[in-house]
This record gives structure tokens, sequence and C-alpha cells, in this order.
């Protein structure tokens, strides 16, 4: 049979199995392979709560979906043109999302009476049988068999050896779009170092599915997805949390402060603990608490002593942080929050994705207490926006609260890397030693930014004693009085809203003042958006999107943008909680568009909300 | 070096007046708290250390308000979270001495879970427990060392409360630095300071402190003139346990079991009584021990003193190794190899 090269702009697969088949890793593979080739790229890795849920069922099914391109990819695509089940239950989770005429690959060994009957397949109804899959091209083979057959010669068990049938399958879709497989070959090097016979079993799996592919003549076409026209520069590819991290060290670099990091272990934050502690050779502290509160009050102290501090967690860990939060907004010191949100209330939905913290992060302490809230919008703007945290974090001496999810705090895309030379400057305002002559400090003296300085212990002659009572508004004495009392909430509301004047513009993504309707987002629906509005606009739908990142305080010019557009929408992944913020502090009469399923947008759910809001 | 001279200069110039703050002291009058901030306040120019590198850390309660009235460092935190803050700035700051003041319900009850974990990673810091057994910032609720029975506004039955024995707790917890002392005995709390500064390592003192609003005379059985020295015991280490108003009795250790004999009779010597030794975790284990009611008939003595010292890792020391090490095995921190990463590609 020829084989026929066929060329497309863009593809999304989805590898789906038991959450113990390694398709995560697998997933990951092929995206940085696909980054090293030079496509656009976008990546949504869905799991299991469970570490080991159960094998065979629905429940237990892992899932990476990942979408690349010759063209500008901003989201990891509504469906999949290729799906790739490992067993009967990544089936039939996972169909609902196949194109029409989609591409399965299929482990037959995943389709056994056992197997059938864990995913609720009635008898007599295997989906490989029953002509259900009619209007698909549907690839089987038994993964199993084939990776057992390939290791013949091969000293490990056959647990072991089971355990490659991941690589043989990496090796299959590499090959399905003309790939080179070095790239996972030198990975394998790498973490299996000193496993020499596990890493020879995994070699020979990858290249054994290669070249079955390459000779089993199922497939009468290859497919090509060129190199994407991206800006130039040199790139590489980037997961959301590693990116969040990465901006916390270089915050600390450029500033040249030691970076401390209290945090408890949390999904979807832990990650960036993680990536932290392997970077000990650029003088981070990592510390791993005894609980959240502990993680938040040990940055507190850290940053009390000069550190820049931070601490990451997701909503119920934020939550328990609460207390501690008011305490660092009373003394005026940097620290840095990392939300990486999750579906809520309460533990909710822990790997799945929402955005349904903002309100907390806005308002979710007891008195007045204003804190900064900034949001990243896609995995690489993790790192410009934690690098923005630190920045107002010192330059400020505030608490701020990073908002990341977990959809692109575990999502992957390439990241043309900025130079650590143009890094924006971090101005310190440390206090400096004072002689007795110079009278007592005044440690809540501001200045024009109504900003007070870092006063650290061991600097001579600035001792003073802080703490969570309402201050003197100069000495930082303790104060019962009334009218201090309302000056300093107030001025501590104002010098949150002054750091407007520090922040870019509102710019608008797409689209004109002259657009027919505003969307304006936040966040991880930054991809879902872009991805309509250019589609739109290529129909001919004139709209434009404004993405806010700066939530607390929202830049200046935000109010004049919002008043040129009738009708704005606002997509978001809760209930409606920007809208309400939005619309309190502009009074417009914006639109919600809701989704609270855990799972990020569909770009086609957002166009039919834009298109039904223009029909109106 | 001439500027070390200078400082240490300096330094001993210091006296406990130059500790004192200008803020007007807010406890009762009468409370136990005054005693101890005096002693803390003499104590500090002994130590040689420059003013500017001691910090007081507090939690919630009626002796956190301690940091206000020391002309150091202080931060006045939050309820039960002095002890990770402290972690933190440790942390940071392995440079600085710092104290931690803290009530039986800030750091026993919600600072419970922080105070364990602080004792085993054992950072180099003091903890000053001032324990009066009573809620006094909220107004006279039992706490979690009020005995059994207590009857308080928030527990008009008697407490159904079995209480903490806070040195055993703290035993338990791997503490390298226990002691107890009293508000009313300051040339004793004086040297536990001392002490306590000397340790490194996390350093645990249990102040019994009274509350003469909401709780008068806990600890009366150990500082009333009269009965006093039959129920306290002074603990020294290589000395034997000799106590009572004539040094009357002693302590002999029967297996495991503590044992009051009479040295009046000439059946027992202080040779043959139980010695002192801080070094001894077991013993120290069964003299945290030795909290019986002192009304009680057979009472064994209530110790105060250093029951237990052991020098181990400090976690800020640890930690600082740790980043050394890595210094040393990898190549300086360069933030554009890191942003990199290990795969790159170029788009022209």
């Amino acid at each position: 049979m020829t084989q026929v090269h066929e060329k497309l702009e863009k593809v999304t697969v989805l590898f789906a199995g038991d959450s113990g088949d390694g398709i995560q890793l697998t997933g990951n593979q092929f995206a940085s392979n696909t980054a090293l080739y030079g496509n656009d790229l976008s990546t949504f890795p869905d799991f299991p709560a469970e570490i080991r849920a159960p094998l065979g069922t629905i429940a237990g099914v892992s899932g990476f979906q990942i979408h690349f391109g010759s063209v500008d990819v901003y989201t990891p695509g509504d469906r999949c043109d290729v799906l790739v089940a490992m067993n009967a239950a990544a089936l039939i989770k996972n169909l609902s999302r196949l194109k029409e005429r989609g591409t399965i690959v299929v482990n037959t060994s995943g389709f056994d009476k056992r197997n059938l009957r864990l995913a609720g397949v009635e008898a007599g109804q295997n989906p490989l049988d029953n002509h259900s899959l009619e209007g698909y091209k549907v690839h089987e083979f038994d993964v199993t068999k084939l990776t057992r057959e390939s290791l013949k010669e091969s000293p490990l068990g056959t647990k072991d050896r089971d355990r490659c049938k991941n690589m043989f399958v990496l090796g299959f879709v590499y090959w399905m779009y003309n790939r080179k497989i070095d790239s996972s070959l030198e990975f394998l090097k790498t973490k299996f170092a000193n496993k020499p016979e596990i890493l020879e079993a995994n070699t020979i799996v990858l290249k054994a599915g290669y070249h079955f592919a390459d000779t089993c003549e199922t497939f009468s076409n290859r497919f090509e997805v060129k190199p994407a026209k991206m800006p130039s520069g040199t790139y590489r590819n980037v997961i959301g949390n590693q990116a969040t991290a990465l901006g916390l060290i270089a915050a600390a670099h450029k500033s040249k402060l030691d970076l401390f990091y209290g945090g408890y272990p949390i999904t979807p934050a832990s990650d960036i603990l993680h990536e932290l502690a392997k970077h000990k050779n650029f003088g981070i502290k990592t510390f791993q608490a005894e609980d959240e509160i502990a993680g938040i009050c040990a940055a507190i102290g850290a940053s009390y002593g000069g550190d820049l501090a931070c601490t990451a967690s997701s909503g119920p860990g934020i939550a328990l942080k609460g207390e501690a939060l008011g305490l660092a907004l009373m003394l005026e010191i940097p620290l840095v929050i990392v939300n990486v949100q999750r579906g809520g209330p309460s533990t909710g939905l822990p790997t799945k994705t929402e955005q349904s913290d903002l309100l907390q992060a806005v308002y979710g302490r007891n008195g007045e207490a204003p804190i900064p809230v900034i949001a990243a919008a896609s995995p690489s703007d993790c790192f410009t926006m934690a690098y923005e945290a630190c920045r107002i974090a010192i330059e400020h001496m505030t608490p701020v609260f990073l908002l990341t999810d977990g959809y692109i705090a575990n999502g992957a895309e390439p990241w043309r890397y900025p130079k650590s030379s143009d890094l924006a400057d971090i101005k310190l305002n440390f206090a400096k030693e004072r002689s007795e002559e110079e009278g007592a400090y005044l440690a809540y003296k501001r200045d024009h930014k109504l900003v007070r300085q870092w006063a650290i212990p061991g600097t001579k002659g600035v001792e003073h004693r802080l703490g969570g009572l309402e201050k003197d508004k100069e000495t930082g004495n303790v104060s019962y009085e009334p009218e201090n009392h309302e000056y300093m909430v107030k001025i501590r509301a104002e010098k949150v809203a002054r750091i407007a004047d520090f922040i870019p513009k509102q710019e608008l993504d797409s689209g004109s003042d002259e657009s027919k309707l505003l969307v304006v987002g936040w966040g991880s629906t930054y991809g879902a958006i872009k991805t309509v509005v250019r589609e739109l606009a290529r129909e001919g739908v004139d709209v434009a999107h404004a993405h806010i990142k700066y939530i607390q305080p929202m830049p200046n010019n935000l109010g004049e943008i919002l008043a040129n557009f009738d009708k704005i929408l606002i997509p978001e992944m809760n209930n409606g909680q920007l809208i309400k913020l939005i619309r309190d502090q502009y009074l417009v009469d914006a639109k919600p568009l809701n989704k609270i399923k855990g799972v990020p947008f569909e770009a086609r759910e957002i166009k039919a909300g834009i298109l039904n809001m223009l029909k109106q | 070096m001439a500027e070390a001279k200078d400082i240490q200069e300096e330094v001993q110039k210091l006296t406990a007046k130059d500790f004192v703050s200008d803020q007007d002291i807010r406890w009762c009058p009468g409370c136990g708290d005054y005693s101890i901030l005096k002693q803390v306040q003499s104590v500090m120019p002994e130590l040689g250390i420059p003013k500017e590198d001691i910090v007081f850390i507090s939690g919630i309660g009626c002796s956190s308000r301690f940091p206000y009235y020391m002309n150091t460092f202080g931060m006045h935190s939050i309820h039960g979270r002095a002890t990770a803050i402290a972690s933190g700035l440790k942390a940071a700051r392995p440079d600085l001495s710092v104290w931690l003041i803290t009530g039986d319900g800030d750091s026993l009850s919600i600072g419970g879970n922080h105070l364990i974990h602080l004792l085993r990673r054992n950072f180099n810091l003091n903890i000053l427990l001032f324990n009066n057994q009573i809620y006094g910032l909220t107004k006279g609720q039992y706490s979690p060392t009020s005995e059994l029975g207590k009857k308080t506004k928030s527990t008009p039955m008697g407490s159904i409360d079995h209480p903490f024995n806070p040195l055993a707790l703290c035993m338990g917890a791997e503490s390298t630095f226990v002691a107890r002392a009293l508000d009313r005995e300051p040339k004793h709390l004086r040297i536990i300071l001392m002490r306590a500064e000397q340790h490194q390592g996390t350093s645990l003192v249990e102040i019994y402190q009274n509350c003469n609003i909401f709780n008068d005379g806990a600890f009366s059985g150990f500082t009333d003139k009269q009965n006093k020295k039959d129920n306290s015991l002074y603990l020294e280490h290589g000395q034997p346990l000799v106590f009572g108003a004539k040094e009357d009795k002693g302590v002999i250790l029967d297996g495991f079991e503590p044992r009051i004999v009479d040295l009046t009779t000439g059946e027992f010597l202080k040779e043959d009584l139980w010695i002192h030794d801080e070094k001894c975790r077991n013993k120290a284990n069964i003299l945290t021990r030795f909290f019986d009611d002192p009304s009680n008939d057979g009472a064994l003595p209530r110790p105060f003193g250093v029951f237990y010292q052991e020098d181990r890792f400090r976690y800020e020391e640890a930690l600082y190794e740790q980043l050394e090490t890595v210094k040393k095995l990898e190549e300086d921190p360069n933030l554009d190899k890191l942003l990199a990463g290990s795969n790159t590609w170029e788009v022209e």
C-alpha cells in the first residue's frame, strides 16, 4: 500500500487509559517532542483524584489531550481528531469527545471480558465487535502482547515488561505524525540512568512501536503538521506550575533576595514546591510545613526577616491561611500567595479546574482587608505574573495574590522565554541604620505610594514592634483611637488602589472600540476566548476581547474601555465572580457566560454565547 | 576585628533599662507577667547580643503582649502561630536571637500542632511558655492545663477535660531542652533563662505564672512560704534529688518507680538518692511525670529547673548545609540558563 503524506494545520490527540498506564508521561513526551518540532501547542492533562483509582473503571481513566498545529494554538482543543484508548473504559469515557470520522487507536488487550465488565459494558456489547464504531477509523492491535513479544529477551519480570506498553503507543503515534523519536530516547536515558535494564526495555518497546506502525500497513496515510509560524525567537516548552516557580526564582535573583517558600502539599499546587526544591543552587529555602497555616506563617516570618517569601496552595488551603493573610497585610510586608484554583467548595474537585476562588482572593478575610489580586492567562504567563506578584509585593510592601488554576498549572505550551536582562528591575526599600540623634523610628511612615519601609531585624536603631492589633498611623504602636482606625482602614485601601498607577494599562487583545461586542475574560479562559474571537473575525464577525490580568486594583483605563461597548460578555469557569466586580465598580450591564463542570471552556461554547448575545 | 570589638563594648554598656520600651504596660496589677518581664529585661544585657539582633515573637493572649514592652524587634502575631512565624524567621535569619512568648492557651490549645513540630525541628530559639492554667484575656475560661473539675464561666459544673502535662508533651515531641520555672522565684528564673539562651536548639521553658484575677493561687503550693519547700524539687545536674523544708526528703528510683524517702532516719543517705542527669532522656521522661496535686498525701514534689538537655542538629543548620552542598556540586546560579531549560528551539 502506498503511503500518502497528508498535511494538516491542527490536530488534537487524546491519550486515555488506566491511571497506572503511564498516560501522563506518554502525553508529556509527545508534547515535548511536538514543541521541539516547532509546532505551537496546548495541553490538558485530566486525571482522577485517586493515585491508583480502581483499575479498568471509568472513574480510573486518566487522559492527556494535546492540540498542536502549524497555526497559532490557544487551547488544548475542543474535540479530538485521534483518540488513543488503552482500555474499554478509556474508549467509553472519551468517545463523545472524538470528532466525527475521527481516528481511534485501540489496545485490544484492554477489551477482555474483565475490562468490559469494569467499564460497565453489557455482555455482547463489546464496542469493537458491535459495529458502534463504524464511521470512525479504528486501528486495533494488542499492545500488551506486542510489548511482551518485543521483550522476550529482557531479564525483567512480566509486571515490569507490561509497564513499558505506553512506550509502544508513543512510538506508534510518533510514526503517525512523522516524528523522530530521539527526544524520548534522550529522556529515557536520563530517567533510567541508574536502571539499565529498564532503560533498555523502554527503548526497545519505543522503537518497536515506531517500526510496527511503519510496517503493519494499517495506515494508508501518514500525517504531517508543519511547524507553526510563531514570532521569531528562542523557545522552550513550559508547564504552568513550572513557570510560576521560575517566575519566583527570577524575581528573587533580580532583586538579590533569598527566596523562601513555605507550603503544605495540596493538589494541584504541589508541583510549585517540587520545582523550587530542584533549584537549591539559587539559594532557595523550601519549607514543607506541618499545615497550610504554618506554611504561610513561616513565610511571614521569613519576609519579616528580609527574604522574598512565598506560599502556594489551592482553595481549601487558602481558606486556612485567611487569618495569616490579614496579619501580613497589617504588618505591611511583602508576601506572594499563589492559589492554583480547583473545583470547590470544600474539598470539591481536587483534580479538576475552576475559577471559583476569585471572590475569596478579593474579599475572603475578616475586616476591611484589601490585598492586590492578579491572574495568569496561560501556562507561560504564569512566569510573567509570578514575577509581577513579587514586584508588586516588594515595591508596595503588601501580600499579593496570584491566581492560576489546575488547567494552566498542569497544561504546557511553547514559551519564548525572556532574557534575565529584559526583566523589570525590582526596587528594594529597606530601612537603613539610624543613630539615636535621629529620634524614634517611625515604622509606619509612608512614601508617595503610601508604602512603608521594610525594616528588618538586625538593622540598628530601627527596633520597633509590629502586630495584628490596629496601629498608630506613624509609630506603628497599638492604637484604639477611633480617628486613627478609620484613617488606617482608608489608607490601606488607598495604598492598594494606587498600585493601579504602577501596572500596565488594559489593552484589547483583539478587536477595536468599533467592535459590536466585548468579551471580558480573566485567567485560563484566555486561549478559548482568543480562538473564538479570531475565528469570528475570519467569518466577518467583529468582536473585541479584553483579558484582565490585574484584578485588584484593575487598570486605570478599564472603565473607559468598557464604556465603549453596549454588549459585554464575561465567560468564567464559575457561577459569575468577575462579573460581580465589574458590575460593582463600573455599573455596566455585562452578561455572564458560565461553565462549572470542572473542565475548561470549549471554544465552540463561547462562540455560541457570543453569537447568541449578538442576536439579541 | 576592630568592628567586632566596638560592638562588644557597646553591647557591654547595655543595661536592663535599654530593653524597656516606651509603651505603658497593660497587664492587671499584681499579674505574674510583670516579674517575668523584669527578669527577661535584666537578663538581656548579660547575653552579649546587640539589641537589634534580638526578636520577640508572640501569639495571642495576656502574655503575648510581652513584645510591646521590650525595646527590641518584636511581633505580636496571631493566635497560636508565633511558633510557625518564628520558624520561618530563623530559617531566613539564623543570625538572630529569637524569643517566643506564648501561653497555655496559645501554644497548647490553638497552637498545639505548631508547637510539637517546632520542637522536633529544633530551630535554635527560646520558648517561654507562660502557664497560668486559665484563659485570662477572654476573662476566665478553663484552659488545656486547667485541672479536672475546674469551675469556670464555661464549665459551671466543673471541667471534664483531662489536662495536658506540658513538659511530658514536649518530651514526647522530641524536645531538646525542657525546663520549668516560676514567676515568684526570680533568681531561679534568671538562671533558667540564661540556660535557655545558651542551649543550641529549641529551648522550652514552662513558667508557672499566677493570674491573680481569674486563677489566683493556682501555684500557691509551690510559692507559699509555709509549704513550698515540701512541694517543690529544684533540679541541679549531678546533684541528688533532695527537697523539703529542712532538706529532709529525697527521691530514689525504685525500678521505674520514683519513691520519696526520709533522710532523717539514717536508712537513706544523700548518696543513695536519684542523681539528676539532664542528659538522660528516660529519667527526664519520668521527672516530667512528677505531676501530682501537691495537696494529695504522698504527692511527689513538682520539679523545677532543667529536666533535659540534648545536643541535636538544628533545622536551620541542616537547611544551610544542604544549600552549601548544592552550591559545591552544581554550577553557579545562572538565571538565563535556568529560563532556557534543557530543550530549546529557534524560530526564524
